[in-house]
């Protein structure tokens, strides 16, 4: 098990090593002048060369990505143009908010894909299968951007229930009143993580129902609730991976929810930095959500085994 | 008898001490990449108009030695000669033995394109050689005929359309497209209901007779390959352990494995009971091979010097019987009793 | 899903009710799986919706006389059912319909170009790894591992966030992210194929690497290729609207769905039937491509 731990870890750091690459790739991407935006127009030739040699630009990209790889692992991810705040504060002070919206919206998706692919999958075929599907394709097909619209202006504009945007100002704000916040970008981002619950869930519990042996508990005189038990203990693992991996798609993905919202998480920062063309903080937070993306895979691959046997550990 | 009293003909198709080896990489990064024997010295010779069986228990080499013969894998170390002439290395040499050297694998349905209707399949091979569309489509129709499929009924249905033995009929009238000289049978009949392959190897057979074929016949029934063979080999982890002529290692089988083999083949006859142990284990791994004869570890007969020394053979010999028992001078306590 | 099919229905006509003169021409793979397909409701439904609102986006001239780009101060916001303005007016006053319609143009180009650029690139890569297989396929599959490694919709973002804002840079962003799995999928539907006898057949009878693929591996790949590339047209529809919506995509005064979504934002209090409208769209077009990637799927299952 700790040798198979190990080789997992040592597979991420190329992984990693590979991101930070492509983060790093996305600044050269970038048309433009880097310096433009912090240079007046009319510097003179040996400002350019002073400023180029203060931030290290008249280096080979090789070295370029060697310093900047070293900046980013003692945590030094530069300076945001637009606010001068190191990039990593911002990020900091944006995190919890989409890993909160993140772990809420995974849980509503556990509990609405579990459910219903629980119900779809004991009735394959039924009218209650055809509809647990229609909503489980629909939630994989709405353009999330748009339910959360749609959310807002039943809730918030027709019904006046809810918030339709942002954190809440208070900041002595109990439990109860952060919560009201959070439920419409919640219910949006879950959409689509519980489609794709609904429908492996579906899948595995028909596909374990209709195998020997079920047949054969049930010729043992096992009730129904104790088979019910073994298809739970059949697919909580695979919904459980499934979750673990869109809890990654969540965060990283939160870019189009929480710019409906103005939830101030970091895809509220990435939209910032997206229009004011704020590189560094750009670079930074794509490279704090990939990593987190591939930190979760990571999670998800080291402790499936663990509550899935069928998993070799090789 | 040996090789040299008897007037030489020069064999459709002759082997010569083909090796192969696989090299499989370990699961953890680091490990040592190890190697599998898949066919370790096999010769033999394919006269014309013979049919040589090739038997022995799954995994030793039998599908490994029926690529090395088609070339579709690339053999370490031996050759394989055609006529008696080596086969040119080249593009072109490699397309004209293809032509002369056909197979027909186990899977009937697996070997068809199942997008491709039966003429289409047939026709696929020739029109690589050249032969005009039309040219084709009339050989194929006759070659259906053939093997007794009426051409307007089947040529234009798709593989999943056709029973198995019917799409094994499909692939040997495909496999003979080319107008080869010899054919591989991999398994060939395995799948098939038993009264199928009954019509099948009669099929078979006479296709030989009419069309001056030799064949290879790899299978792990031996009542078939009884039916079927005039020579046979025995291989056992890659190894030719015995080989001869069917009705000889029949009555009289000589190596140990050989002997096992055939005494647990079920018998029809009732007072023919079965005077050998039957096997025990499993065939080691082709991955650790044991050190001296490689079925020492499962021989009842095994004597120190079987785990210590591999049994010496006759490379190009009709008849060899890779044992110690059968080497008089070998040290071993039965050595010439046997025979 | 399996490949080959083994065993289908018998769709060919019945042996014995044909004279023998004639040879029966069997009913093919292509269109027994369409004559399944139009057996199945839910996928008509989708693709007449589908086939519908391309061709109405595309004949958007001759249903509708206004410019998509010119308005009137005087007629915004005017509600759906407006006298000459079926679906309204924007927040600049123009007919919400003709908007609707051109945007379907933009909306439907930067779907289809991405993942038909990532069909040609990722399946000849895919293609290629999965029959060549060994350290070429490794070197292949690796880099497209990498690219794995960013969720999507973050390495679109990225890419078209580092290239700036236009349709142009969208398309290339999203390709990027689409021929990836592109890759994975003809990569382990050809290794799949590869491993089949009929492939060690055709070699044994002397065919190139190259007619082998034509006739024997791309026939059994494009099946599921096209189940996928289907259901890919609906996450790409999805993002491309949604790179739109925030900036990143078509600019205006162009029609876009997505960019719609966006600038009718400001109308949610005012008009929200018309703010939520370019949404109904992406949706029904997503949902139409991901039910009909469904039957398809079901249609080529030959059981």
């Amino acid at each position: 098990m700790l040798g198979y731990i190990l080789k997992r870890l040592l597979h991420a750091v190329p992984v990693a090593l590979a991101v930070s690459v492509i983060c790093f790739s996305l600044v050269q991407l970038a048309p433009g002048d880097p310096l433009a935006v912090v240079l007046p127009a009319d510097a003179s030739q040996e400002t350019v060369d002073a400023v180029k040699a203060q931030y290290g630009l008249d280096r080979p990209l090789v070295v370029q990505y060697f310093i900047w790889l070293g900046n980013v692992v003692t945590g030094d991810f530069g300076k945001s143009i637009a606010t001068g705040r190191p990039v990593l504060s911002e990020i900091s002070n944006a995190i919890g908010y989409s890993l909160s919206l993140a772990f809420l919206a995974s849980l509503m998706a556990l509990i609405v894909g579990l459910s219903l692919g629980m119900l779809a999958g004991y009735t394959i075929g039924s009218p209650v299968d055809k509809v647990a599907s229609a909503f489980a394709i629909s939630g994989v097909s709405i353009p999330h951007y748009w339910l959360g619209i749609v959310l807002v202006v039943i809730f918030s504009v027709q019904l006046n229930a809810l918030p339709a945007m942002g954190a809440g100002t208070n900041p002595d704000a109990g439990i109860l009143e952060r919560l009201r916040f959070m439920i419409l970008p919640a219910v949006t981002l879950a959409a689509m993580p519980a489609g794709i619950v609904t429908r492996s869930v579906r899948a595995l519990v028909a596909e374990t129902l209709a195998r020997d042996f079920v047949t054969a508990l049930r010729a043992k005189g096992l009730t129904e609730v104790q088979i019910f038990g073994h298809v739970v203990k059949n697919s909580a693992p695979t919904a459980l991976a499934v979750i673990g991996v869109q809890m990654g798609y969540l965060m990283a993905g939160s870019i189009l929810v929480e710019t409906v919202f103005s939830w101030p998480g970091t895809g509220l920062l990435l939209n910032s930095a997206i229009l004011t063309r704020d590189i560094p903080l750009l670079q930074g937070t794509i490279l704090v959500l990939a990593l987190f993306f591939v930190a979760m895979n990571l999670i998800v691959d080291i402790l499936q085994p663990l509550f899935d046997p069928r998993i070799k550990r090789i | 008898m040996k090789p040299a009293e008897k007037v030489r003909i020069e064999p459709a198709l002759e082997a010569i001490s083909l090796e192969k080896t696989f090299t499989v990489r370990g699961g953890l990064p680091g490990s040592a990449a190890k190697k599998v024997h898949a066919v370790s010295d096999v010769s033999f010779q394919l006269q014309p108009g013979t049919t040589l069986g090739i038997v022995g228990e799954s995994g030793c080499g039998k599908s490994t030695l029926a690529r090395l013969l088609l070339q579709l894998i690339e053999p370490d170390a031996g050759d394989v000669l055609l006529d008696g002439s080596q086969i040119l290395q080249t593009r072109a040499g490699l397309k004209a033995y293809r032509r002369q050297v056909q197979m027909v694998f186990q899977d009937s349905s697996a070997s068809l394109n199942p997008r491709l209707t039966i003429e289409q399949s047939i026709i696929f091979g020739p029109l690589i050689h050249g032969v005009d569309k039309e040219s084709a489509r009339t050989d194929a129709h006759e070659l259906l005929t053939q093997v007794g499929l009426e051409p307007t009924l089947y040529a234009g249905r798709y593989p999943h359309e056709l029973s198995g033995g019917q799409r094994q009929r499909v692939n040997i009238a495909r496999a003979l497209a080319l107008r080869p000289k010899i054919v591989i049978f991999d398994e060939a009949v395995s799948a098939l209901d038993k009264s199928v392959e009954a019509q099948v190897l009669n099929l078979l057979n006479e296709l030989k007779a009419k069309l001056d074929l030799s064949f290879i016949f790899i299978s792990h029934d031996l009542n078939v390959v009884r039916y079927i063979a005039d020579n046979l080999i025995v291989m056992y982890l890659g190894e030719v352990v015995e080989s001869g002529s069917v009705d000889r290692i029949y009555e009289n089988p000589r190596h140990p494995y050989t002997k096992a083999l055939l005494a647990s083949m079920p018998s029809t006859d009732p007072e023919e009971r079965t005077h050998e142990a039957p096997i025990v284990g499993d065939p080691p791994s082709p991955i650790d091979l044991p050190q001296g004869c490689r079925f020492a570890p499962r021989c009842p007969s095994a004597e120190a010097v079987c785990t210590a020394n591999a049994p010496a053979h006759d490379p190009v010999g009709a008849e060899v019987v890779r044992c110690h028992m059968a080497d008089p001078v070998s040290g071993h306590s039965l050595a010439g009793q046997s025979s | 899903m399996s490949i080959v099919n083994s065993e289908g229905p018998q769709t060919a006509t019945p042996i014995s009710s044909l004279p023998v003169t004639v040879m029966p021409r069997s009913v093919g793979y292509w269109q027994s799986v369409w004559q399944r397909l139009c057996k199945d409701k839910v996928s008509m439904i989708c693709l007449i919706s589908l086939i519908l609102i391309i061709c109405a986006s595309f004949a958007a001239p001759l249903l509708t006389s206004y410019d998509p780009a010119i308005g009137s101060v005087i007629k915004r916001l005017k509600p759906v059912g407006t006298e000459g303005h079926i679906l309204g007016t924007d927040e600049l006053g123009r007919d919400m319909l003709t908007r609707l319609l051109y945007g379907g143009r933009t909306s439907l180009i930067m779907g289809f170009v991405p993942v038909f650029l990532a069909l040609l690139i990722g399946g000849s890569l895919g293609t290629f790894a999965g029959f060549v297989g060994g350290r070429v396929n490794a070197i292949i599959m690796r880099t497209a591992d990498v690219l794995f490694a960013f969720p999507s919709v973050l390495l679109a973002v990225a890419i078209a966030g580092a290239l700036g804002a236009g349709v142009g840079n969208a398309l290339v962003a999203l390709t990027i992210v689409l021929v990836p799995p592109m890759i994975r999928i003809t990569e382990s539907a050809t290794t799949q194929v590869r491993a089949l006898d009929f492939v060690e057949a055709a070699r044994a009878s002397g065919a190139g690497n190259l007619t082998i693929i034509r006739v024997h591996v791309l026939g059994n790949i494009l099946g599921p290729v096209l189940v996928y590339a289907t259901s890919l047209l609906s996450v790409a529809i999805i993002m491309a609207a949604g790179l739109s919506f925030i900036g990143l995509g078509a600019k205006p005064p162009t029609a876009e769905w997505g960019l719609m979504l966006n600038t009718l934002r400001a109308a949610i209090y005012s008009q929200p039937l018309i703010a939520a409208l370019p949404g109904v769209f992406i949706f029904i077009v997503s949902l139409s491509f991901n039910m009909l990637s469904d039957g398809l799927r079901s249609a080529m299952e030959v059981s």
